[in-house]
């Protein structure tokens, strides 16, 4: 075969990918997976072998060009390799949120035709058997993961592995087999769709976004290039595989760079397998990294009076010179030696034990994040950045570059992105990785682009005159106004409650109204050790949401954004009148989340409706009874009394009027 | 699942007519059932009724005074617990019985103790024979970890861990006895329902995927419908019922002892 392996624009397509990087990287390690405690590794020639026999396996069992196949399940080789092996043959894989209800499941599986389906387990065949009557073109299940399934029916299963046998058979059985798999993936097209990805739905059914190969591939060039992503990083995939995250930071870029991806043992596991990986490329949502630093404060609560001093020094250290030894600004020689100090006995173990000693890149992205989260990890030497994406345009529309980083905006339009806000504040977008369409809907495809090919994100944002970035406000459609006509962007208001780790999630309410009003959820990890730690006993959840001195402490967190507020023109008349601790943690099961756990607001006030109405009326307690739904979808329902508080205001002299 | 209808199989262990008493209060009075091989037999009844002084004597706790046990084939009146573990019983308990200072995996390890032949002096030097012998052992413990979902907590101390992840540790460390008969003494007791359809999943799944003969006690009734093959009730230490879970359902006896008629 002559191929031009060093021109890697010629690779236009996945598997050509892979073609190329079994030949230059061959002995270079491609996926690592933990299992029964032990580090597994691929190498790129051994994963062209593995794909290769597990497409033609699959070519065996019926799979064509153009055709769909679904792939459900969490971080693991062969659900990446299933998504590899679909992508030889020509046909497109439709990746699925495996914490799904069977619900969404069908409604995905239906909409996108598909006859196979690849899945992770029992739990997830499970799920598809259950809603089978509204899957009459499903014809076989391909399972990772035998446990349970010995008495299931095999007429529609059939593990892996089998399939990838039978292929490695008939490869070595026919000579010619294998120079029918090099037609075929020479016969991939860059212009064909590579993958469809279904968007969340945080504005109601999900979308299947498709997305072509050689936009797809060209999108992931430029931001290789962008971070000098090479061979030797590392990437740990714990993010769902049906999100665009996953699959552009690290299956399309993994493939161009050709850089390792590491799946953890388990969904519960990734913390202590970062650790064990220490990846050199590195992302996570804002949640994540919140998380992350809530539990390391609980622990230093925990540790002796000397660690908890010194601990809180050096922070104190790293917050006044870290970030600035970090952008390259010039520090004095007593910061820098306290710095170098504090690396040495807290900075440098800690991101050790957190897993982040390699990283050398890092993103995060998603939602705003608090800018003390956010300077506290880039403080200690984390040089993380900010990027500003959507599914529409494989992920990046801007990212920060070294050197130019703040919380509050997301960065410079990437290369080759052509952005332009339109006249309601609507940021649109042209991308080099920009969607081919909405799977079998051109009506949709239609509404989501301008008529000289922008594309709307449907997100509210201004460049800022200071840096040049970019700022993101808010869902475009969720500004409202107050009836005074103050604008009010809730997310803005609250994301000011999120960054209080004690909140885990706020929704704010005031379009049409006279006044602002929130609904809060506070951090059980948080609040349960403040709990502990201030004697406070409690029987249930719902007990200590309600409970006085944690509502308490929310006036006081609130008062906070209201001062705050109080001093931006803009803001002053969105401070927070009223506000209530919901009983029941806001789940993506009860509808309330996205699975990428973001408020479907519309939703939550639809069923909160009875509390809204309390937040309005004047009164000082409302009474609710929700549906909620099991993990194994069974439903019951939950009814509590939620005390509403009421919230003193700051005055301003001039109340300034956004009209 | 286990289809609920039983064809005859092998009785694996068999107790006929056995009585156990302690000073003046009799415990368990003449009773008789048997295990057959494969199955999920549940033991059920109202609180005192002698479910685990049974499982106690089955297992070789106790001594009882009157009747036989058979295991697979051979009488036994008099057995040991160590006798029960060495030949194939392993068992579970109603409160948890860990080392509870120790890691979820070396407790799991521990229930590898039986089944480890190298002497004290090579498994202290770590080498050699023994040191292939541990590898050999810690795969198969790994197994039960992945097979048990439990690979987060391999390394924390089980003190640390919440009830129903302890009981399924305990679980884990009475699978890697690969017992041939496996007791479980209120598997699900004090657990929520999300943790109580976990372990239910496991029970049918150790059943399924290792062949173990399962008896357990249970006070859920729903969970023991779900679950068994065919279940035996006592009342007072006396047997009122044994059949399958439809059956003993139905049985007047059963539903007067549990609805609290007058004895």
């Amino acid at each position: 075969m002559a191929l031009a392996f060093d021109a890697a624009a010629k690779a236009d397509t996945f598997p050509k990918l892979l073609r190329r990087n079994a030949h230059l990287y061959g002995s270079r390690p491609s996926m690592r997976h933990k299992d029964l405690g032990i580090w597994q590794t691929w190498t790129w020639a051994e994963v062209e072998e593995l794909v290769r026999a597990y497409a033609t396996g699959l070519s065996r069992a019926g799979l064509n060009r153009g055709e769909t196949m679904a792939i459900v399940g969490s971080n693991r080789p062969k659900i990446y390799w299933s998504v590899m092996a679909a992508q030889m043959l020509g046909a497109v894989p439709v990746p699925v949120y495996a914490d799904a209800v069977a619900e969404e499941l069908s409604f995905v599986l239906a909409h996108a035709d598909v006859r196979f389906a690849a899945v992770e387990d029992q739990e997830q065949i499970d799920k598809i058997q259950s809603v089978l009557e509204r899957l009459p073109k499903l014809e076989l299940m391909f399972y990772d993961e035998p446990r349970g399934l010995r008495d299931y029916d095999h007429a529609r299963l059939r593990s892996m592995e089998d399939v990838i046998a039978d292929g490695r058979k008939a490869l070595a059985d026919d000579p010619k087999l294998g120079a029918w798999l090099d037609a075929e993936i020479d016969a991939t097209q860059g212009a064909d769709p590579s993958i469809i990805l279904y968007t969340s739905g945080t504005t109601g059914t999900s979308k299947g976004v498709m997305l072509s190969g050689e936009r797809s591939i060209k999108a992931a060039t430029d931001t290789v290039v962008f971070d000098k992503l090479t061979e030797k990083d590392v990437a740990l995939a714990y993010l769902p595989i049906a999100w665009v995250g996953d699959h552009y930071l690290n299956y399309a870029q993994g493939l161009v760079a050709a850089f390792c991806t590491a799946c953890p043992e388990s969904a519960d596991t990734a913390t202590s397998d970062l650790r064990e990986i220490g990846p050199s490329f590195y992302f996570a949502p804002p949640r994540t990294l919140e998380a992350l630093l809530t539990r390391v404060m609980i622990r230093m609560e925990d540790a002796s009076a000397f660690k908890r001093k010194l601990f809180h020094y050096f922070i104190g250290v790293a917050r006044q010179y870290g970030e600035r030894l970090l952008n390259g600004e010039s520090v004095p020689l007593k910061g820098r030696l306290l710095y170098w100090l504090g690396n040495i006995l807290i900075y440098a173990p800690l991101k050790n034990v957190l897993g982040f000693s390699r990283v050398r890149v890092a993103y995060t992205a998603g939602e705003a994040i608090g800018p003390d989260l956010f300077a506290y990890y880039r403080s200690i030497g984390l040089n993380f950045k900010q990027l500003y994406g959507q599914t529409e345009a494989f992920l990046y529309v801007t990212a920060q570059p070294d050197g130019e980083i703040y919380s509050d905006t997301v960065g410079p339009a990437c290369p080759n992105v052509d952005i332009r806000i339109a006249e309601n504040g609507e940021v649109l977008f042209k991308s080099p990785g920009q969607f081919t369409g909405y799977f079998k809907d051109p009506v949709k495809t239609a509404e989501a682009m301008t008529p000289d090919g922008y594309v709307m994100t449907g997100d509210a944002g201004y460049f800022d005159e200071k840096t040049g970035h970019l700022k993101i406000i808010d869902r475009a459609k969720d500004v409202g106004r107050l009836n005074d006509g103050t604008m009010f962007p809730p997310k803005y208001i609250e994301n000011k409650l999120k960054f209080f780790p004690d909140i885990r999630e706020a929704v704010a309410y005031g379009d049409k109204h006279d006044f602002v009003t929130v609904m809060l959820n506070i951090d059980l990890t948080a609040v349960s050790s403040w709990a502990e730690r201030n004697n406070v006993s409690y029987g249930s959840y719902q007990e200590l949401a309600g409970h006085p001195d944690v509502y308490a402490m929310m006036e006081e967190h609130i008062a906070e954004v209201n001062r705050s507020m109080a001093e931006d023109k803009m803001m002053a008349g969105n401070q927070i009148k009223r506000f209530l601790v919901l009983h029941k943690e806001l789940d993506a099961d009860d509808g309330e989340l996205t699975r990428t756990q973001k408020v479907r607001r519309s939703f939550v006030a639809e069923r909160y409706a009875a509390l809204i109405n309390g937040l309005y009326d004047g009164s000082t307690a409302a009474d609710i009874s929700t549906e909620v739904t099991f993990e194994d979808g069974r439903k019951g329902t939950l009814a509590a009394r939620v005390n509403i508080q009421d919230m003193q205001t700051v005055p301003v002299g001039t109340v300034g009027k956004a009209a | 699942m286990t289809a609920p209808e039983v064809k005859p199989r092998d009785v694996l262990l068999s107790v006929e007519n056995v009585s156990l008493s302690f000073g003046g209060v009799k415990a368990i009075s003449g009773v008789s059932f048997d295990i057959r091989k494969g199955e999920i037999r549940a033991i059920i009844g109202p609180n005192g009724a002698g479910k685990t002084s049974m499982l106690n004597v089955i297992n070789g706790f106790y001594q009882p005074q009157k009747g036989t046990i058979t295991f697979k084939g051979e009488p036994r009146t008099k057995m040991r617990p160590h006798d029960a573990a060495t030949g194939g019983i392993a068992r579970t308990f109603q409160n948890v019985a860990l080392f509870r200072g120790m890691s979820a995996l070396d407790n799991i390890m521990a229930g590898r103790s039986l089944k480890m032949n190298k002497n004290l002096f090579w498994q202290l030097l770590r080498y050699g024979p023994a040191m292939k012998e541990e590898v050999a052992h810690r795969r198969h413990v790994e197994d039960i970890i992945d097979f048990l979902k439990i690979q987060e907590i391999r390394r924390t101390p089980v003190a640390r861990l919440p009830y129903g992840l302890q009981k399924r540790v305990e679980l884990g460390r009475a699978l890697a006895m690969e017992p041939e008969l496996l007791l479980l003494d209120e598997p699900m007791a004090g657990m929520n329902l999300e943790e109580k359809e976990d372990m239910s999943r496991f029970i049918l799944d150790v059943n399924d995927h290792y062949g173990t003969t399962i008896a357990l006690i249970e006070h859920d009734m729903g969970v023991v419908m779900d679950l068994s093959d065919r279940v035996v009730v006592l009342d007072h230490g006396l047997k009122i019922a044994d059949g399958t879970p439809a059956e003993v359902m139905k049985n007047q006896n059963v539903i007067d002892a549990y609805l609290g008629v007058a004895h």
